[in-house]
């Protein structure tokens, strides 16, 4: 499948425009939900960080460390991930699998378009190229909502917080959340489009196609953030 | 011209189609009627590409379909126009977008010319004006009337329907015909119509096909089906009383 998705488009034009589209459609559409589990989290881990923290021993800005790190290495680009598995998979599963049963990817094929090339592609052009963007903002947010919290709370203070947040802070990092978020978009797009473009029968099954889809994607993310995180950070 | 040879599809050892040796004429428009599950559909998607054959030809003009690669066959596929039974417009783009696809995909033209082009086809099939719909605002027949535009659009050399008629009232069902025909006859297409319709069968077929439990049973034109006495055609066309006494009413003016 992905050697047909993978050949050069026939109108670059088009491609372009459907570029656009997809990134409007997977990218800019779920800067919401993003944007709201990120800022929740964010405070959610500060908070509990907060709270465990007894020992007179360890630093006041540890919360802010803390709050960095799970935010960068683990929940922006894996949960988040997991999130847009949801959302975005089951979307694409469901686009395709309902192209298929009322015969419009037929119809392509009879024009001579490369089907999964002209569906495909711009979808996973569009996850692999704006992904990155979403998890860069969800990271500012989780931030900005564990600062938040602690501030609501009465817990710490913007200059202990923000101390924290500047405590061994590594950008390489930042990198291998970036790479683990464009792996992660790929196995996203081209899973759900699998499943959506291989469908049989009616609308029920669009519907299945769609819930495995999610399900599949969630576990390919899985298994990759274990690989990657074994090849990148050991 | 379009020659089938010998050709065969079976599914899971499942043998669908067996030795389907037949030839579909230009400027004609060639029926293939058949109960359902008797291979019609089976056959016509053999003949596109949709399904693989599992051994046979299929020549346009004298090009072996069947033995091309992806990029060979995408050729061929600009040649071909189809209706699908569904219509199988594209849901997110409007009837002018579902039109100008195949232009904007496989030629040069400019916005304008593809403009003219759009509105010239559906002009022909009298839709001018409806540019800006989207195809679930438009009824079933206009839907059809949009996917005959869209299958137009690329001037075909060969041009197939898929039961262009089912679920349409049958005044619909006539203006379809008479457009499947109109553009047969103008264009000089090799037109293939999948059909049960036996409106269609008397109106338009100038070449009639009727394949059984995956046979080519029997071949003729419109004329000769009235006339036949092969059992299952007889089993088939004129099943219901109706429809034998049309025949019966037929075959008296004709002696």
């Amino acid at each position: 499948m992905l050697t047909v998705v993978f050949t050069r488009p026939r109108k670059w034009n088009i491609f372009f425009k459907r570029l656009f589209d997809e990134i409007n459609g997977i990218g800019i559409n779920s800067l919401p939900i993003v944007a709201l589990m990120s800022t929740f989290i964010g405070g959610v881990i500060s908070l509990q960080t907060a709270s465990n923290m007894s020992s007179p021993l360890l630093p006041a800005y540890t919360v802010g460390y803390i709050t960095q790190s799970s935010t960068i290495l683990e929940f922006s680009p894996t949960i988040i991930s997991l999130i847009l598995a949801g959302k975005v998979g089951s979307n694409i599963a469901s686009e395709i699998g309902t192209m298929r049963v009322t015969e419009q990817i037929d119809a392509l094929e009879i024009m001579g378009v490369n089907s999964l090339n002209f569906l495909v592609l711009p979808k996973v052009t569009a996850a692999v190229l704006f992904f990155p963007i979403l998890v860069i903002f969800s990271m500012a947010l989780s931030m900005i909502g564990g600062w938040l919290a602690l501030i609501l709370s009465d817990l710490s203070t913007t200059e202990t917080y923000v101390l924290g947040l500047r405590a061994f802070f590594e950008t390489s990092n930042i990198t291998y959340a970036l790479t683990k978020t464009v792996v992660f978009g790929f196995l996203i797009v081209s899973v759900a489009s699998f499943y959506g473009y291989y469908v049989k029968g009616g609308s029920l099954d669009v519907g299945k196609a769609s819930t495995q889809a999610v399900v599949s994607s969630s576990v390919c993310i899985l298994i990759a953030n274990f690989l990657l995180t074994q090849m990148i950070l050991l | 011209m379009i020659e089938v040879k010998g050709l065969n599809k079976s599914f899971s050892g499942n043998q669908v189609l067996t030795d389907i040796d037949t030839s579909f004429e230009k400027g004609k428009v060639n029926l293939i009627i058949g109960q359902s599950g008797h291979g019609k559909s089976v056959l016509a998607k053999c003949m596109v590409g949709l399904h693989e054959v599992d051994t046979g030809e299929v020549l346009y003009d004298g090009r072996d379909f069947t033995k091309m690669d992806r990029i060979e066959r995408s050729e061929i596929r600009q040649e071909i126009g189809m209706l699908f039974q569904g219509s199988a417009l594209f849901d997110s783009m409007t009837v002018e977008e579902n039109v100008m696809f195949p232009l904007a995909m496989f030629t040069k033209m400019t916005k304008g010319e593809m403009l003219n082009r759009v509105n010239f086809c559906l002009e022909r099939v009298n839709l001018s004006g409806k540019n800006k719909l989207l195809p679930d605002e438009c009824s079933g027949g206009m839907q059809k009337r949009i996917g005959i535009a869209r299958a137009i659009a690329m001037n075909p050399k060969y041009l197939f329907c898929d039961e262009p008629n089912s679920g349409l009232d049958p005044k619909t069902s006539i203006l379809i015909d008479g457009l499947i025909k109109d553009i047969t006859q103008e264009y000089q297409t090799t037109t293939i119509v999948i059909t049960h319709d036996m409106n269609s069968v008397i109106e338009i077929g100038d070449n009639i096909i009727f394949v059984y439990q995956g046979k080519k049973w029997w071949q003729g034109d419109r004329k000769s089906i009235i006339t036949t006495d092969n059992p299952e055609i007889m089993g088939f066309v004129f099943a219901s009383e109706f429809m034998k006494e049309i025949r019966s009413s037929m075959r008296e003016k004709r002696s």
